[in-house]
């Protein structure tokens, strides 16, 4: 027995011990325990209720089962059983039982009050002066567009990754297009279904600067482990130069090398599925938006670093970063793999 | 004239009985075989073999993810994996074997010779073995299912799934429920018309009270998913559109209709370990159960609320506030049933003497782990709370504490309890406890770390995790718990089969309780009594006949199958009945019947040739006998 608890000991203290840090793409933070927003704070407090309310109980009921052991005397199977209380009412246990199920169902109430107060609270989140944004789902990346202003041109699209500014509410409307999905940003918020055929929408605020991940909540197929999405939010100018220099138009390669990748890009299968806005091939829908994918954090929806060389990696083998990726693998000469990572990576 | 089963110690007439009541002999005599006894062993057996293959599947799992970015497997085979480890565990053992022992134990506990429908028992056990080896046999050919347990639309639809995986899985799992609803039947009627004499309503046992509320409520459940899967393979099959949004469908739908079942189903795993507890605790604390009454209003309030909460596995899909906030208030409503069967334990424990043996301890188990899956049941169950943990690890480590703690630790326990009479044989007690604490620091060494995953943002059903995200440390300790509980599992193993050959013998009574199935020898005849008991209390070992009261009843054929039946509330003989002989056409009719749901996997032909070829054993098996019909009349015709 002593030797199992040492054992089980010694395992906890070295998994403890054994936190790497940082292998993920972008440093970023996602637990459901620290609250960046008004959400996920109504969330902390509710957990902290419930964690109090549910280990007193939980320590009250092992305390009276330790009781009951220590108390009852020690028999074995030849020792006649207790025939005293067949036909005759126990009162006093009566009594007992009757108390801790009563406290026991007006904690439970306690808890519902609290869990309902707590949902009222979450709906009514101001919405003044809102972000509107719709999120689309897909097998296994997400479509981030922003719907705000009166001009066409005012819309814009990018993938896996959502600037926000600090302290404005969020509006976004969720949308699948293949299979159900769950929008999951735990810092900030709880998570929502993306259900084809239905719609939902999901409000959020961040009240601090910050890099925050999600993550794709509902089983979605074969990569649903590497569904990632990188929530940014900012402070409101550098939000708005952000917006500004999303809504340009992709700029125009400017080397020789680069311009050649433009090239490459569109004779080959790239153009097929991936929009870059400006260019001449804008209406592409299955891959995500490239218009400014150098500016942009994490490529495969938050598995790779964005750099040259991950970005090479990726156009000429996906499968083996993400296996089953809708995204085939692309054989070029390393001359023109080389000119579309400097055309693409031109695309701020 | 027939011999009658009068004279209690006439080793002739018991010798008779045995012989009426025996199993057929030979190969062919062992597909025919129909005691609810043998029945209920091959059935105990099966649902073992698949137990062990899922906790494999789960070994592999916890492998893959005992570090980031690990290639123990790759994302195909991790969803196959967790969707045949769901499956089979809910499936294929947790339901099945619960009503596996109930077929064993009801009818000793009632004190009857038989089930109600020997030959629907045979027919059931029969379909889910071929049932269950078709999806494994399935799994092992590389088309196994790989959409999850739960199968959501529309990724299990046509569109995201093609291919036979989810067509094999929703027959499947259709032909398994069959099984689970005709063994329902089976129970239902066996606890509510074979009870012995004198064993009103008020004295069922509380495993029996189980075992029917578990059964009602299969009734109930079953259809749900049947309905959604058989919807689900017509949209694959033949081009409905039950799920599909573009053609009106609803893909909700679908999560409805599972549920419906989904949440019941737990309970009816749940229940059946209720009523383990409240076999042994009295037992071994000896003295009665406190508070019969309220166990039982507890148990069917456990059974009626479990309806009622279906949707707190959908909140995040977007559904009405006002609706979630009542599912919210059912879900934690069911705990007080719950509490209050919890409390009665203690209060017996509490007013008794304490025989801290094997089984005990599981019992034991059962209030540390099912208790704290409770609570976090109650955290589920608050709609603010599951927008953030639900789809995390926190609902992994929830669903086992509830699951493993409430179903498979007490089912161990009962193991532990009623080996000897399974066997005839005890089972060792050292090895025992060694297999007890394995289990239980392996399982909270593994599934504990899972609710602190889970709160720092790991989904579930992810085959792989980046480095860094700090879920590392937490899944490596989760890995070596699994392990650790795997070997305590395999150590009861171990002790099983080396009791079952070299173990002590079992005396007819070995824990001194107080229920029937103690009263008859260990392993009990092929008849179970060789003579009717009359129960005089709701523990008849404990309290004896009174004074001028008779202790058995006679007069029944010793020649025939006869059983008594009896009326369904005051317990008062009603009539005679001759229980059918072994026959071969369940196993004929089960066989039929898979081929047609296999055929039906590939063509929707299969379903309209395939009944021509299932009515032919069907026809045979229902056709009048001779004799048959001549005994029911003769039975008429006497007093």
């Amino acid at each position: 027995m002593r030797l199992l608890l040492g054992a089980a000991v010694t395992v906890v203290m070295l998994s403890l011990a054994d936190y790497a840090m940082a292998a993920t793409p972008v440093d970023t933070v996602h637990d459901a325990l620290h609250a960046f927003g008004p959400q996920a704070a109504h969330f902390g407090k509710l957990w902290n209720i419930f964690l109090f309310t549910c280990t007193a109980v939980f320590a009250a009921i092992l305390i009276a089962l330790v009781i009951a052991l220590r108390r009852a005397p020690p028999a074995d199977e030849s020792s006649a059983a207790d025939l005293s209380n067949v036909n005759r009412q126990e009162p006093a246990l009566k009594r007992h039982v009757t108390r801790a199920v009563v406290a026991s169902a007006l904690a439970l109430v306690a808890l519902i009050v609290a869990s309902v107060f707590t949902d009222r609270a979450m709906a009514r989140l101001s919405l003044v002066n809102a972000v509107n944004v719709e999120i689309t789902g897909h097998q296994w990346w997400w479509t981030v567009r922003y719907i705000d202003g009166p001009n066409a041109s005012d819309i814009f699209t990018t993938a896996n990754e959502m600037h926000i500014p600090v302290g404005r509410p969020v509006i976004i409307q969720l949308s699948a297009d293949d299979v159900i999905h769950s929008l999951w940003v735990p810092n900030l918020a709880g998570k929502k279904d993306l259900i084809p055929g239905r719609s939902a929408t999901l409000q959020l605020r961040a009240d601090h600067p910050g890099i925050y991940r999600g993550q794709c909540a509902e089983f979605c197929g074969l990569e649903h482990a590497l569904m990632g999405l990188l929530v940014i939010a900012e402070p409101q100018d550098q939000y708005d130069r952000w917006v500004a220099g999303q809504k340009q138009p992709a700029p125009e390669p400017q080397d020789a090398q680069a311009q050649r990748g433009k090239q490459v890009f569109q004779s080959s299968s790239c153009a097929m599925c991936h929009a870059i806005a400006g260019a001449d091939f804008a209406g592409a829908q299955r891959g995500p938006d490239l218009t400014h994918v150098a500016s942009r954090q994490t490529l495969a929806a938050g598995t790779l670093k964005n750099t040259r060389e991950e970005m090479a990696a990726w156009i000429r083998d996906p499968q083996t970063h993400k296996p089953g990726t809708a995204m085939p693998a692309t054989p070029l000469s390393q001359e023109d793999l080389d000119a579309v990572v400097a055309y693409l990576g031109g695309l701020k | 004239m027939s011999v009658k089963d009068g004279a209690l110690h006439d080793t002739q007439v018991a010798a008779l009985l045995d012989r009426t009541w025996d199993d057929p002999r030979g190969f062919l005599g062992w597909f025919c075989v129909v005691n609810h006894k043998t029945i209920a062993k091959r059935f105990i057996v099966a649902c073992l073999v698949f137990f062990a293959l899922a906790g494999l599947l789960a070994a592999v799992m916890r492998l893959q993810l005992a570090r980031p970015d690990n290639n123990v497997v790759g994302p195909d085979m991790y969803n196959q994996l967790f969707t045949m480890h769901g499956s089979a565990m809910m499936f294929l053992f947790a339901v099945p074997v619960m009503q596996a022992v109930a077929v064993f134990l009801v009818p000793l506990m009632v004190g009857a010779r038989q089930v109600a429908f020997p030959r629907m028992n045979a027919f059931a056990f029969w379909i889910f073995l071929f049932g269950g080896f078709t999806l494994f046999i399935a799994f092992f050919l590389n088309t196994g299912p790989d959409a999850g347990w739960f199968a959501y639309v529309p990724l299990s639809g046509p569109d995201y799934s093609p291919g036979k995986r989810v067509d094999i899985w929703a027959q499947m799992i259709t032909f398994t429920e069959l099984s689970a609803l005709l063994e329902a039947i089976t129970l239902i009627t066996t606890i509510l018309k074979f009870r012995a004499p004198g064993m009103t309503m008020n004295r069922i046992p509380l495993f029996c009270w189980a075992t029917l509320i578990t059964s009602f409520m299969v009734l109930f459940a079953m259809p749900a998913v049947m309905l959604g899967s058989s919807a689900l393979i017509m949209d694959r099959l033949i081009g409905t559109h039950f799920y599909n949004p573009a053609e009106g469908g609803d893909v909700v739908l679908w999560q409805h209709l599972f549920w419906f079942f989904g949440h019941p189903e737990v309970y009816l795993i749940f229940i059946p370990g209720l009523g383990f507890l409240s076999a042994m605790i009295p037992t071994f604390s000896r003295r009665p159960q406190f508070g019969y009454a309220a166990m039982v209003l507890s148990l069917i309030a456990t059974g009626f609320l479990s309806f009622g909460l279906w949707v707190h596995h959908m909140f995040a899909t977007n559904l009405p506030e006002l609706g979630k906030s009542f599912f919210t208030a059912a879900s934690m409503l069911i705990a007080i049933p719950s509490a209050i069967q919890i409390y009665c334990w203690i209060a017996t424990m509490w007013t008794g003497k304490l025989n801290l043996r094997t089984p005990m301890l599981y019992c034991l188990a059962f209030f540390f782990i099912l208790v704290l899956g409770g609570m976090t049941g109650l955290m589920l169950a608050s709609v603010p709370l599951d927008y953030q943990v639900h789809d995390t690890y926190f609902v992994v480590a929830h669903l086992h504490y509830v699951l493993i703690g409430g179903a498979v630790f007490p089912l161990f326990g009962a193991f532990y309890y009623w080996f000897p009479k399974f066997l005839g044989r005890m089972m060792s007690e050292r090895l025992g406890r060694w297999s007890f604490w394995l289990m239980f620091i392996g399982f909270n060494v593994a599934f504990f770390p899972m609710h602190i995953l889970g709160l720092q943002g790991m989904p579930r059903r992810v085959w792989t995790y980046q480095a860094g995200m700090g879920w590392d440390g937490m899944n490596l300790l989760s890995t070596v718990g699994a392990f650790t509980f795997a070997l305590g599992i395999f150590l009861s193993l171990v002790n099983a089969v080396r009791s079952a050959r070299a173990g002590a013998a079992a005396p007819a009574n070995p824990w001194g309780a107080g229920t029937l199935e103690w009263a008859t020898q260990s392993p009990p005849a092929p008849c179970n009594f060789h003579a009717i008991p009359v129960a005089h209390g709701r523990d008849p070992l404990w309290q004896g006949a009174p004074e001028g009261e008779p202790s058995h009843v006679a007069g029944l054929a010793a020649d025939k199958r006869e059983a008594l039946v009896t009326t369904v509330i005051d317990a008062l003989p009603d009539h005679r009945y001759l229980s059918p002989p072994p026959s071969p056409l369940p196993f004929l009719s089960a066989v039929a019947t898979t081929v047609l749901f296999i055929g039906s996997i590939f063509t929707p032909w299969a379903i309209v040739w395939g009944s021509v070829i299932v009515a032919v054993p069907v026809i045979a098996w229902f056709w009048p006998k001779r004799h048959d019909v001549d005994s029911e009349l003769a039975l008429e015709k006497r007093p």
